[in-house]
């Protein structure tokens, strides 16, 4: 159970971010500007049906063409964007912010309590996590991903990194941690936060998927793979854009996260 | 074999896990609001079978002692009837371990030889063009949903082309491998790219260590210095790191039996949440769980095969 | 004629768009059987050198612009590297600082002392093992059948250079280089393996270039000496010359600097300053800034190596007057 090291100075500079990281901020401020725009920029209500232009190809009156119901998949996919951006954010932020108030209070506790919480967390890590959220899914029903996501990981105390690294705060002196040490712990958890985004979103998209997500008739990535699953053979553009559409979100945290340890010097 | 040694104290070591995967389940069940005998039983159940069913859960005891008849029950291979199947749930269970199996065992081999073959490509051309392809392809598989990739090689290969079977597992041996070659690919797929950029990384930072300037000045042949020295040595973080993932893969078996339709234990943990069989969502979270940990234990032991410096 | 004849060897490393020089037209020869000592402070570019001789330096950063380096005739910065692999390991071997990171740890000392046995005169893996545990004998390891077997990892520093020493004699090499084989080592270690060193060559007249910046190592060990500073050759004597009549400012300083040689009491003399980081050499010769004895003319005029006495010579401008005053 490791922390990543740095190599670079603690300093935070911007100036030289590599490409990739430059790559996959312009991919995730474009997600981001499709979410906010939405209702603006989405050429059809994304649930609204319409039973004369079903199962039509895309690069017609329908760009990327519409489902077995006649709703229009571009439209789907641009509202969709909310609820997989809101997956990646609420399940990264969460662990983050209890995982360092803990980590912190445990440093500052120190003694026992700090033992006692290490060896809580060489317990916890490793349990199976998906399998956890299935379980409660399976217990709560479905619904509310984001909510279960982020209460898993936090049972499960996931990102020990961001404990460990809010405990040093813990044990030193304010002052020194504000200036010295929360420079050089941030980095790390900021990449984490950006790579845990992909699995947050890729988990979430796969439980509604599994239809232990989003329920229909809301538009999600991952339930539209699913409702088009049924007419690969005739209708291949319904599953197929959704998917395209996680890659290029996921890609674009992906790349952040990589140019981001890169720059940074840290190494997994 | 002295070093070995820890493979009588891990399992010790495991059973806080174990105790706690066991808690965990018990509590969710427990969770669901209503009287449990009627959740298990479903809306099928006669006074007497309630009765039976408190009797055998000690439903009627305070939750601490369920819990103590819940791992007694267990120890027991007592697991419960299913609702759905009518038949017991251990039963039900193990006539699907086998397929899950498989088709882990069938994926991780798939991705090491994958993962392999592109590090060995990326190191040994770094920095040039097939090199930043491995990466980029690396970066953007690691955003791949495996429910998709498996929808659309399903489109390609099964459909358009003809090769594979769309679903099912087979009857025999050659069966199941024909079947479970699009469902393993997937999984591959979906885990090659964490493997290949860190085991990209180590043949790239063992290269450039110091026995192998050593073994440079012995002559040896470069072949010889990277299959027996380099590769070995670079081999050991990224077995680790398939131990990580192992929980992640198990995951991943349960979206991709349902995507090929493949009657293993994540198909029968989804079919079951539908159907509110609660004691097979048990029974499946705990056998999954207990895989992960026995995984992982495995890949303790292949860790210390491989590296003479654990003790 | 010599077994080792290096001339005018260059090397240069690349930076930022520069080339910079870390080594600069040095010149030695090292004859059958000789132990040839190169000394200089960390820095000085005595690795650098020996590793440019056997091109285990390579890479796109790294080039030799000028010189030669005739080892039994052929010249090794232009040989083919399937050639240069023949010598390698055969007729010329390496052995190095840090034992325990120049083993690889995943493998048995016995497989790494027979690797060059098995790949050079195709030995069988049995008899490769048995040729392995001989060696480890002949360097003083105790219980050779067991450590044949052991991992770098169970054993200790001393032994650890043991065995790489056996793996470089292993195919009876005429040349050995040893980077600072002793410098990682216990001092009571570093006299055993000295001594191994020095057992030998006297039994199989291997020749040796011992690398070190210990003048304490070469008054011990050597037959001949040349002495580096920012990458050339400031001095080349016969230990004996070298240490009684040292006409070098900076050999001067080295030897005074030795702690065996002052008086106790008295404070320890050293050379002020640093050596000039790569790059940043000052014109003319390169000690003339920490020189107690520079004058003007040294910062502009190049210095070379001339000839200063029966097998001795001197990069100094003024070794005459130095002499005389003496």
């Amino acid at each position: 159970m490791a922390t990543a090291g740095i190599a670079a100075s603690p300093r935070v500079g911007f100036e030289t971010l590599p490409a990739s990281a430059l790559a996959g901020g312009a991919i995730c401020l474009f997600w981001l500007a499709v979410a906010l725009a939405a209702p603006w920029v989405a050429p059809y209500d994304p649930i609204a049906q319409d039973l004369n232009a079903t199962l039509l190809p895309p690069f017609g009156a329908h760009l990327l063409g519409t489902d077995n119901f006649g709703r229009d998949i571009l439209s789907r996919i641009i509202w969709g964007t909310r609820i997989d951006l809101q997956m990646g954010a609420f399940g990264v932020l969460f662990p983050f912010v209890i995982g360092t108030t803990i980590g912190a209070a445990s440093g500052y506790a120190g003694g026992l309590v700090d033992t006692l919480l290490m060896r809580l967390l060489d317990v916890t890590m490793s349990f199976p996590f998906f399998v956890l959220i299935i379980a409660i899914v399976a217990t709560l029903g479905p619904g509310l991903i984001s909510f279960y996501i982020a209460l898993a990981q936090f049972l499960v105390i996931k990102h020990a990194d961001f404990v460990l690294a809010a405990r040093s705060l813990g044990y030193s002196h304010a002052r020194i941690a504000l200036r010295h040490i929360l420079p050089n712990a941030i980095m790390p958890a900021v990449v984490f936060s950006m790579s845990d985004a992909v699995i947050d979103i890729l988990l979430g998209s796969s439980l509604s998927y599994l239809g232990l997500g989003i329920q229909p008739p809301t538009a999600e990535w991952g339930l539209m793979i699913a409702e088009g699953q049924g007419f690969i053979a005739s209708a291949w553009w319904i599953a197929f854009f959704p998917g395209l559409a996680i890659v290029l979100l996921a890609t674009g945290f992906s790349l952040l996260a990589d140019g981001f340890a890169e720059r940074f010097g840290i190494r997994d | 074999m002295h070093r070995f040694r820890f493979v009588l104290y891990r399992p010790v070591q495991l059973i806080p896990v174990l105790l706690g995967i066991s808690l965990v389940t018990f509590v969710l069940v427990h969770l669901i609001p209503g009287d449990p005998a009627r959740i298990l039983l479903g809306v099928r159940g006669t006074k007497a079978a309630i009765a039976a069913i408190h009797h055998q859960f000690g439903l009627d005891r305070p939750l601490a002692v369920q819990y103590l008849y819940f791992l007694y029950n267990l120890s027991q291979g007592e697991f419960g009837r299913s609702i759905i199947y009518k038949v017991p749930v251990l039963t039900v269970v193990g006539g699907r371990i086998a397929p899950t199996a498989f088709l882990l065992a069938y994926a991780v081999l798939l991705s090491t030889v994958l993962s392999g073959l592109l590090a060995s490509l990326a190191a040994a051309n770094r920095g040039r063009t097939l090199d930043q392809a491995v990466r980029l392809f690396s970066t953007i598989g690691l955003g791949l949903p495996a429910f998709w990739l498996g929808i659309v090689l399903i489109m390609l290969f099964s459909i358009r082309l003809g090769w594979f079977p769309v679903s099912g597992y087979g009857e025999d041996f050659a069966d199941h491998l024909w079947h479970l070659f699009l469902p393993a690919l997937t999984l591959a797929a979906a885990l090659s790219p964490v493997l290949t950029r860190n085991l990209r990384a180590s043949l790239i930072s063992e290269s450039t260590a110091d026995y192998v300037i050593a073994a440079r000045a012995k002559g040896l042949p470069r072949q010889v210095i990277f299959f027996h020295h380099v590769f070995r040595n670079s081999l050991i973080p990224t077995v680790n790191l398939l131990g990580v993932n192992v929980g992640w893969l198990i995951g991943g078996t349960v979206v991709v039996e349902s995507v090929f339709s493949v009657p293993g234990m994540g198909q029968l943990m989804v079919a079951s949440i539908f159907a509110r069989d609660y004691l097979v969502v048990q029974a499946v979270t705990l056998v999954l769980a207990l895989g992960v940990v026995l995984t992982n234990f495995l890949v303790d032991i292949v860790t210390v095969a491989l590296d003479p410096r654990i003790a | 004629m010599a077994l080792l004849e290096v001339r005018d060897l260059s090397v240069e490393f690349a930076s930022r768009a520069r080339w910079l020089c870390a080594v600069e037209r040095v010149s030695f020869t090292v004859a059958e059987g000789e132990v040839m000592g190169l000394v200089g402070e960390s820095g000085s570019g005595k690795t650098v050198t020996c590793r440019a001789i056997l091109r285990l330096l390579d890479g796109p950063k790294v080039r030799t612009p000028s010189g030669e380096a005739r080892f039994e005739g052929n010249d090794l910065l232009r040989l083919s590297a399937r050639a240069l692999r023949a010598l390698h390991g055969r007729r010329i071997a390496m052995i190095f600082q840090n034992p325990s990171s120049y083993l690889d740890p995943l493998m048995t000392i016995g497989r790494q002392v027979a690797e060059p046995l098995v790949h050079h005169e195709g030995l069988r893996p049995r008899e490769a093992r048995t040729r392995a545990i001989e060696l480890l004998h002949q360097v003083g390891i105790p219980d050779p059948r067991h450590t044949v077997d052991a991992y770098p990892h169970q054993l200790s520093g001393g032994m650890r250079q043991r065995a790489m020493i056996a793996a470089a004699v292993a195919c009876e090499p005429r040349l050995l280089v040893a980077d600072e084989p002793t410098t990682a080592l216990d001092v009571t270690v570093q006299a055993q393996i000295l001594r191994l060193l020095l057992e030998l060559r006297d039994r199989t007249g291997l020749a040796i270039i011992l690398i070190t910046h210990a003048l304490g190592v070469v008054a011990a060990t050597c037959d001949s000496v040349a002495v580096m500073y920012a990458g050339r050759i400031m001095e080349r004597a016969s230990k004996r010359e070298l240490i009684r009549q040292p006409k070098h400012p900076y050999t001067m300083g080295l030897i005074r600097s030795q702690p065996d040689l002052v008086v106790a009491g008295e404070e320890l003399p050293s050379i002020e300053g640093q050596l000039p980081a790569l790059g940043q050499l000052p014109g003319g010769c390169p000690f003339h800034p920490r020189c107690p004895h520079a004058l003007p003319a040294c910062r502009r005029q190049d210095v070379e190596l001339e000839p200063a006495g029966a097998d001795h010579r001197v990069a100094c401008i003024r070794w005459r007057e130095l002499e005389a005053a003496a």
